[in-house]
């Protein structure tokens, strides 16, 4: 028979002010196995913990009920205040009357009733816990990095200025991403490329670190310190230790007509080609889609230039497997399709741009080398319209935008329109909002000197309708503030499209079984406290792929998720969680339906040697838990039809008295 | 092949000729319009308040008569079309409007039948190749500019037929019948619709603006579908660009007429 002690928290009036829960101590005093009952302010505080030491040792305690907030919040809390006072910490077990009740509830006897129960349910638990040994797990000390973007890179190079080896896995050919392709970077008006490109070379020269670019994740097994990757490096044709990135074979291929990704197929590359001039590594790559070599068999113009011999039109793609302690996701965003805004005439004009464009048109490496000309006919536009939250913020229609705020347009407009203003002011410039929102440190004061000192014409509504005419566009739009139909005749109109997570990023995330929300931004452990874990034990998320942000916060996240792997990568061993599936071999059919339910991979099948009645040896197929892999999600327990499958901490048996406690 | 057909008021009062062409041209087409039997005016708007159903009711019963054939339900007047396929829509998604719609009209109906314009019986089912093949005397070399409105596009989701920002079934027709369209901003917006009966300057406003932008894009002519459209564009466009109804327009290029002078005046309001 257990000894129990049954604590109740108030939680200041969080649980006490829906709960009586001197009534709950009271109630619960008399459940089979409690020989101690109390209540306190703060369970969680060191007083309370101590008073649970304490009764632990006054009333020798072989179990404990803490009735307080979910087990997400303080488990580990009290499972650390039993261990320290001497008991096995798996013999806690928290009644969550907070979330689950005293929150949800706003009158106290209904509280109260089911605050009792819920009690119940954990006293009956726990009279049926056995103490529980976790294993531990050896931890491979090297990391992953998924993505190549300023959030990898800084988080790669954190990671190998501690000293631990980290790999950069892009599926561009180069790193750099997004920030790579920006002309100047607010509130300073510093160039990217000033910043990003000794980043890069950093990352590039670290012997820490390996970047494995025009490389894609095929596969991931494992578990938090012992993941095992499977990296497809596509074939690019090119001798990447020997090209030395003179780009000669750049220049001499005859394809010249491939849209070139990297200035948004605004100008054209050749079919060989390196995406721009820092890029890292900076080695050709052959463009399989474009190549006449590849398509036909007849060219060969780069074999024949390359001095270093570096081309060779037989590589294949290569698949290696790595092994990796902890796993960062970076994947990065792109900005949405304008395909279902056709009311801004996006795919009717050449001169409506998106403002990702407009950064390639402001940049000297762009296709205009910097000069803001028309698309369409190579003219100065004298009069742009900047439209934001295109796509964003569409709460009214989820199916064509997003609902949420994407965060940096508020910013990168102030910035494009005082560029403009600045290097041309025979410009009009006009800028529609919803709301402008510039929170961030002297955000609202470089907004305010788009206004005040470079004229930029703030409109508040939004742009209805762009038509071209002749070489105008129609912009009709509202102002909201003036109450009026406002009809501009613009020369260029640039809209500030929503963004979402790369297409990338939802596999990977089946990958990693790691969790998503709705708009596939991965979930972090917390909103506030585990703002860059994801739930799942060793992997971790930089940058936009855990939602919108823009470079400061960006780099902040990268550095923290880059702290949180060398903590990881720090420890030598892993403590496992005991609360694994464990099957029992003498029921066991060997039918193989845990092992198809099982998400981890964690079941296997042996033939064992069981001794019958009669004495004689029977050779049966039973399954076996890898518990180092095991997640303890309980799905085999649910799927075996033998009932051979329990789960440890979480037996049927417990769950079965937990539900009679509660329904007696 | 067979289908329903619901004409509506104006169309047998102030534009017969947008009725009449169109049970010919359908003819030649290898489609007959079957009139519904008892059909009572649609209302002529969509109201869009959400506890009024008496004036959808004549569209369910529309609907439920198509249903019962097991025929799609074929339009041509903007508004028309508009609230039937509205009130169709509410039928099979808004549980509550069907049910108090079914108890008053005593027969079950839950948005089965499939509600089609003219422009997307020649498109869909006819289909743009057999209309140019059935073409005896191509409209060759007439700038015509499409006059969508607003009702026979939108709400987008409910209507589905066409980009409501870009939209080009018009101008496929336009092109189907060997003239060629002029693209134009206004298409698309709306001519003033009924805020003529009290407010005339706002919708001399729309319309000219329509009119006006057509004309400036090079159309020699603008092809509607709608009665209420035809009718803003010739009292309250103050601009003598012609405006025709599709059907007149098809009615000619396959030879039936010469409907290209635009509506005779006591045709169209």
């Amino acid at each position: 028979m257990q000894r129990i002690g049954v604590f109740v928290c108030w939680c200041g009036t969080n649980i006490a002010g829906t709960v009586d829960v001197k009534k709950v101590a009271e109630a619960l005093k008399d459940e089979p196995g409690v020989v101690f009952s109390a209540d306190y302010q703060y369970m969680c505080s060191q007083a309370g913990q101590d008073m649970i030491k304490d009764a632990v040792k006054e009333h020798k305690l072989t179990g404990i009920v803490v009735c307080s907030c979910s087990p997400r919040m303080h488990e580990t809390t009290f499972r650390k205040t039993a261990a320290a006072a001497g008991l096995n910490p798996y013999m806690v077990e928290i009644a969550n009357i907070r979330e689950q009740c005293s929150w949800v509830h706003k009158e106290m006897p209904i509280g109260t009733e089911k605050a009792i129960i819920l009690g119940k349910a954990a006293v009956a638990k726990v009279n049926l816990n056995t103490p529980l040994i976790a294993g531990q797990s050896p931890v491979t000390k090297r990391a992953l990095v998924i993505g190549g973007g300023i959030a990898g890179i800084q988080t790669a190079l954190d990671i190998a200025d501690a000293g631990f080896p980290v790999d950069i896995v892009e599926k561009l050919p180069t790193i750099g991403g997004k920030m790579a392709q920006l002309d100047k970077t607010f509130p300073t008006l510093d160039c990217a490329a000033c910043i990003l490109t000794p980043k890069m070379v950093d990352a590039g020269q670290n012997e820490n670190i390996r970047i494995f670019s025009y490389s894609e994740i095929e596969e991931v097994g494992g578990f938090v310190g012992n993941f095992t990757v499977k990296i497809k490096k596509k074939a690019r044709y090119v001798k990447e230790d020997i090209c030395t990135g003179c780009g000669l074979c750049t220049e001499k291929c005859p394809q010249k007509k491939v849209p070139n990704e990297f200035n948004l197929g605004m100008d054209n590359r050749r079919a060989v080609y390196i995406p721009f001039a820092q890029a890292v590594p900076k080695v050709a790559t052959i463009d399989p889609n474009y190549c006449t070599m590849l398509k036909t068999g007849k060219c060969g113009v780069c074999a024949k230039v390359c001095t270093a011999g570096a081309i060779d039109y037989t590589q294949k793609d290569e698949v290696f497997t790595e092994k990796y302690g902890a796993i960062v996701a970076a994947t990065g965003y792109n900005p949405i399709s304008m395909d279902k805004f056709d009311e801004f005439a996006y795919n009717q004009s050449r001169d409506v741009i998106t403002s990702l464009e407009f950064e390639r048109l402001t940049n000297a490496a762009g296709p205009t080398a910097g000069k803001l000309l028309r698309p369409s006919d190579g003219k100065h536009p004298h009069t742009i319209v900047f439209v934001q939250c295109v796509g964003s913020r569409c709460s009214h229609d989820a199916e064509k935008g997003k609902e949420y705020c994407s965060k940096i347009c508020c910013m990168y407009t102030a910035k494009h329109a005082m560029l403009v203003r600045d290097k041309y002011p025979d410009t009009e410039v006009y800028v529609f909002y919803i709301d402008v929102r510039t929170p961030g440190k002297a955000f609202d004061e470089f907004y305010r000197r788009a206004v005040e000192e470079y004229g930029v014409h703030y409109v508040k509504g939004m742009v209805g309708k762009v038509t071209p005419e002749g070489d105008k566009l129609k912009v009709l739009a509202s102002d909201l503030l003036a109450d009026k139909q406002l009809k501009i005749d613009a020369d260029l109109v640039v809209l500030a499209a929503a963004i979402e997570p790369d297409k990338s990023a939802r596999p990977l995330a089946t990958m990693l079984t790691a969790s998503m929300d709705t708009n596939d931004f991965f979930t972090e452990a917390h909103p506030k406290l585990r703002p860059v874990e994801s739930p799942t034990a060793g992997v971790f998320l930089s940058g936009t792929c855990q939602g919108p942000k823009d470079i400061p916060e960006t780099v902040s996240q990268a550095s923290a998720a880059a702290a949180k792997v060398i903590g990881l990568l720090c420890k030598d061993k892993l403590t496992g969680n005991p609360c694994v599936a464990s099957s029992n071999e003498l029921m066991c059919n060997g039918c193989s339906s845990c092992e198809k339910v099982c998400p981890y991979g964690a079941i296997t099948y042996m033939d064992k040697e069981f001794r019958m009645p009669d004495r004689t040896t029977k050779l049966r197929r039973v399954a076996m838990v890898n518990e180092a892999v095991c997640q303890g999600c309980g799905c085999c327990t649910v799927a075996c039809p033998s009932g051979a499958m329990d789960l440890k901490g979480f037996a049927n048996e417990q769950i079965m008295a937990e539900v009679d406690a509660i329904c007696k | 092949m067979n289908v329903s057909y619901f004409p509506g008021c104006t169309l047998k009062t102030k534009a017969k000729e947008l009725d009449v062409y169109a049970r010919r041209c359908a003819e030649v087409l290898g489609v007959t319009l079957e009139e519904i039997e008892n059909w009572q005016c649609c209302g002529g708007v969509f109201s869009t308040a959400k506890d009024e159903i008496a004036s959808k009711l004549s569209s369910v019963r529309a609907l439920t008569e198509a249903r019962d054939k097991n025929q799609p339900l074929v339009t041509v007047c903007s508004a028309c079309h508009n609230v039937i396929k509205q009130t169709n829509h509410a039928m099979a998604n808004d549980a509550d409007f069907a049910l108090r719609a079914n108890t008053y009209t005593g027969e079950p109906y839950n948005g089965e039948t499939e509600v089609l314009h003219y422009l997307e019986l020649l498109r869909d089912v006819v289909g743009w190749d057999k209309v140019k093949a059935a073409v005896k005397n191509p409209l060759t070399g007439k700038k015509i500019g499409a006059y969508y409105g607003c009702l026979l596009l939108r709400p987008g989701k409910v209507m589905a037929m066409d980009d409501v920002e870009n939209p080009t079934i018009l101008e496929d027709f336009i092109r189907a019948i060997g003239a060629e369209p002029v693209v134009y901003a206004m298409r698309n917006e709306c001519c003033g619709g009924y805020v003529t009966l009290e407010d005339k300057a706002l919708a001399k406003k729309k319309s000219s603006a329509v009119l006006e932008n057509a004309a400036a894009m090079g159309a020699e002519m603008v092809v509607t579908a709608c009665p209420l459209c035809m009718y803003n564009l010739k009292k309250n466009g103050g601009c003598d660009l012609p405006v025709v109804y599709l059907t007149a327009l098809l009615a000619e290029a396959l030879g039936l007429t010469d409907a290209t002078h635009g509506c005779k005046e006591e045709n169209n309001g």
